[in-house]
């Protein structure tokens, strides 16, 4: 066991859940996993596996996590299945299938040998899922990790993929709203955070401080923060339109800090749209970062007196959860994920128009003791729900439920 | 003799099943109810402490909250919120005390068995895993040590579901120490006292080392 790792771990969420991740991981002792998803860095699934893989090891389990590859072709492909489960159609053509299956094929010699090995398989997403029909006599468990709200598909595609994912002996996904009809059991596991990362670690004062200088903004004035790609359903048109219309009451100053991503066409468009609409207002300041900006991002978030996320559709919200998990009470569209962070009057507020937001953040830079209050609340809800310890705890009780039986109760002796 | 008696400190951990079944409407919340696996009813009635989800201090069960939230019916949602998961013997008794309540408010309002939630009632079900730490204890005031270091799932398994375990309905402390009885009493008194229905585990667990904290504080033995 990595002794550091855990202790880590172990000053940030107490000593008592990492007792029990010992007590679950003991029962687990030999057990070989295996995650397979398409790339190591950059996106939720690579962020969420490079904390999850460390932390599983240093329980003591025998992890690997291996990548698939493939060319333009295959994460074009890919990539508009992605869309259409999100609800967009799309061109779905038996060449983007043979491209898939194909890529699947040689990706699947090249892992024959782990996944053969493996006693638990996890594949994410889409990219390898149909790894699995190459291996029809399999004894291990494979279980398919759905990251994508998949509650609107757009039909052909996600009927196609059906007919892969049934194969799975589990799914899992991070809300029962995002979920279809399978023949299997479908888990629901939240994703989470990694209080140890660079994104949402403690930060000196003086580094926090220092996004004012970087970025031009008054220390005089509050700030309002969203930190989203340029995306319409971020909405940042209707952030800016929040903020003028909250900055007729009491002065702020709004910051949108977001990027675009190379597979991304719209996102420059949205943000010359976004800049249109700023007007070179001087309290309101549009951030273009870079991908690895983590720690800038982070220290804007701390910086920040109020977060928004006034998404109009969002999968879990993770920005929301590291915003909350920096003390800050968060304004949020009331959608996907969002709902089950933000509770109104709790951890922040749910909106539903630019208006909404607006009254929301006049609402708490006035009540300032409010605001902290939220915020310390938010704070210790993300501690207890959505940190990469509960998020591990979680799939260490699903292989225990498996290696154990379906019973709705299973009870584990003392080893 | 009383001393050999020993406390087995458990844990446990919660794993949350879909079962694809959603209501938008009271009619269908009702049909449902009536044909759901009965692990559903744990799941929105005892579990909900322990999975990540927002503890609403105003609502004890998924039922009440929703009705609530998404149906504005402050009668029904007053009734459900009322029902008390550990007085019935089963959970099949808790389906139907659940049923009565929506057919008795089905027969004074007039459209709200048909009125719609802007967002469902999703039915899901838990596997829960009970893990035996080895941990014994043979004596009451070691709790007085244990209990602030024992996870959310401990405080859950012993201060929550023992109310379903256990013949008397009541946590699994108490049910110990009514082995030691009368010597105890008074500290079991202070234990129920505990309303674990408007708590967090963490508030609950720090509730009941205040209240070990001053039993054997006064010198109790």
């Amino acid at each position: 066991m990595n002794e550091e790792l855990l202790k880590r771990y172990e000053a940030i969420v107490g000593q008592d859940v990492i007792d029990q991740l010992c007590q679950m991981a003991a029962r687990l002792k030999d057990a070989r996993v295996l995650h397979v998803n398409s790339t190591r860095y950059g996106g939720g699934v690579a962020e969420i596996l490079r904390s999850m893989v460390p932390l599983m090891e240093a329980l003591g389990l025998s992890v690997r996590w291996e990548v698939i590859s493939g060319d333009d072709s295959f994460f074009q492909v890919t990539k508009s299945f992605h869309n259409a489960l999100q609800g967009f159609p799309i061109e779905f053509t038996e060449k983007a299938i043979k491209t898939y299956e194909e890529n699947n094929r040689t990706e699947f010699e090249k892992l024959e040998k782990f996944l053969q090995e493996a006693d638990f398989v996890f594949i994410h997403d889409p990219q390898p899922a149909f790894l699995i029909k190459f291996m029809p006599e399999r004894k291990n468990r494979w279980i398919w990790r759905c990251h994508i709200d998949l509650s609107r598909p757009y039909r052909p595609v996600w009927r196609y993929l059906r007919n892969v994912v049934v194969d799975y002996d589990a799914s899992i996904f991070s809300m029962p709203d995002f979920t279809q009809p399978l023949p299997h059991p479908q888990y629901i596991i939240p994703p989470s955070i990694d209080p140890l990362t660079e994104k949402n670690m403690e930060l000196p004062p003086e580094e926090i401080k220092s996004v004012y200088d970087r970025f031009g903004l008054d220390p005089a004035k509050p700030i309002v923060l969203q930190v989203s790609r340029f995306d319409r359903f971020k909405d940042p048109v209707g952030v800016i339109r929040a903020a003028l219309l909250a900055m007729k009451f009491l002065p702020f100053q709004l910051v949108y800090a977001g990027g675009g991503a190379a597979d991304d066409p719209e996102g420059e468009i949205v943000y010359q749209e976004v800049l249109t609409a700023a007007k070179d207002h001087p309290d309101i300041h549009i951030l273009y970062l870079p991908p690895d900006a983590h720690r800038t991002i982070n220290a804007l978030q701390r910086a920040a007196h109020v977060v928004l996320q006034k998404s109009l559709k969002e999968g879990f919200g993770l920005t929301v959860t590291e915003a909350m998990w920096k003390f800050k009470p968060v304004i949020g569209g009331d959608t996907g994920g969002i709902r089950l962070q933000v509770v109104n009057h709790h951890t922040g507020f749910l909106v539903h128009t630019p208006e909404g937001a607006a009254l929301r953040i006049r609402y708490l830079l006035f009540y300032q003791d409010k605001c902290y209050e939220m915020g310390q609340k938010a704070h210790q809800f993300v501690k207890e729900n959505f940190l990469i310890t509960r998020h591990v705890r979680d799939y260490l009780s699903l292989m225990l439920a498996f290696i154990s039986g379906n019973g709705e109760r299973i009870e584990l002796e003392t080893l | 003799m009383a001393e050999e008696i020993l406390f087995h400190v458990k844990d446990c951990a919660l794993v949350s099943i879909s079962t694809g079944v959603k209501a938008y409407i009271l009619t269908e919340l009702l049909d449902h109810l009536k044909q759901v696996e009965i692990g559903c009813l744990y799941y929105h009635f005892w579990a909900r402490q322990l999975r990540p989800s927002f503890d609403h201090p105003e609502f004890h069960n998924d039922f009440a909250a929703w009705v609530h939230r998404e149906l504005h019916d402050w009668v029904l949602a007053e009734r459900l919120n009322l029902i008390a998961p550990h007085e019935f013997h089963n959970l099949e008794e808790l389906r139907e005390e659940l049923i009565n309540v929506l057919e008795e408010r089905f027969d004074e309002s007039g459209d709200l068995p048909w009125r719609k939630a802007e967002k469902p009632f999703y039915f899901v079900k838990s596997q829960i895993v009970v893990i035996d730490t080895g941990r014994r204890l043979n004596h009451p005031r070691q709790l007085l040590e244990v209990v602030p270091s024992l996870s959310q799932g401990s405080i859950f398994y012993h201060f929550i579901d023992a109310r379903r375990r256990t013949p008397e309905r009541i946590d699994d402390f108490r049910a110990w120490l009514s082995a030691f009885s009368p010597e105890y009493d008074d500290l079991s008194a202070r234990l129920a006292a505990i309303d674990p229905y408007f708590l967090t585990l963490t508030e609950i667990r720090n509730q009941l080392a205040v209240v070990f904290e001053d039993y054997f504080g006064e010198n109790h033995e």
